[in-house]
């Protein structure tokens, strides 16, 4: 399975801390993954064509080509504004 | 929203002796506010520290032209934590420096608030003034907090900034 977390407008327009996905060709990296995601709904559409998107695989930021495999943590949330 | 209270870190506290060769690092991610005398006569514990610069980042009161009341502080707990700790690892690689604290609390702050405290100490000033700045323009960019703020009308999520993406892509050499 791989493990999915949305945070902060990401999280609230999806009204979705996170979700499970069982690994597969549709998962194999973090592009295919926002794909996937995508084709759910139109508002899932919305949110994952977001150019600002940013994506994390096991907790490093990563870019869409990376590789996810059974057992990842990914998660996907807007550009951060801590500090 | 998940949150997490007192996640705190402590790493590499051996005391004294020759342990400064990787130094001595404070990181905490919290909700509680924290007390800059505190972590003023940490960092200042070391004689052979003659240089010590710290800087807080807290909630003011405008922001866009707008007026902000409170602001609300997500972050991804595991992941920030790992970020902190390596940004530090990196700034210790660029400069010789002595005690590194960085603190950032998440939750609901009120206006004038503290948010960030960012303390380094080194043997001398110009490796504490770089690694501080350093450590403060990485932190907006890479580690995964986000700011929801609120005036008495609206709650809004805070856009970044292409200035906080330049002010850390300077130090790319």
């Amino acid at each position: 399975m791989i493990k999915v977390l949305f945070f902060a407008q990401v999280r609230e327009l999806l009204d979705t801390p996170s979700l499970t996905l069982a690994a597969g060709q549709d998962t194999r990296n973090a592009g295919a993954l926002r794909a996937t995601l995508a084709a759910r709904d139109e508002l899932w559409a919305r949110v994952m064509a977001s150019e600002r998107l940013l994506v994390a695989v096991n907790q490093t930021l990563s870019d869409w080509d990376a590789e996810i495999r059974d057992g990842d943590e990914v998660a996907f949330f807007p550009p951060m504004t801590g500090g | 929203m998940s949150r997490e209270v007192n996640m705190s870190r402590e790493l590499n506290m051996s005391a004294g002796g020759d342990g400064r060769q990787h130094g001595q690092d404070l990181i905490r991610v919290q909700q509680q506010d924290f007390s800059v005398a505190d972590e003023y006569a940490r960092l200042a514990g070391d004689a052979a520290d003659g240089a010590l610069v710290t800087f807080v980042g807290k909630v003011r009161d405008f922001n866009d032209g707008r007026t902000v009341t409170s602001l609300s502080l997500e972050h991804y707990p595991g992941m920030t934590e790992g970020v902190l700790e390596r940004l530090v690892a990196q700034a210790r690689a660029r400069w010789p420096l002595g005690r590194v604290t960085v603190i950032h609390r998440v939750g609901t702050l009120a206006l004038g608030e503290q948010i960030v405290f960012i303390g380094v100490s080194s043997a001398h000033r110009q490796a504490a003034f770089s690694a501080c700045e350093y450590l403060i323009d990485f932190l907006k960019t890479q580690a995964p907090f986000w700011k929801l703020e609120a005036d008495n009308h609206e709650r809004r999520w805070v856009e970044a900034r292409d200035r906080d993406q330049d002010a850390a892509g300077r130090w790319q050499e």
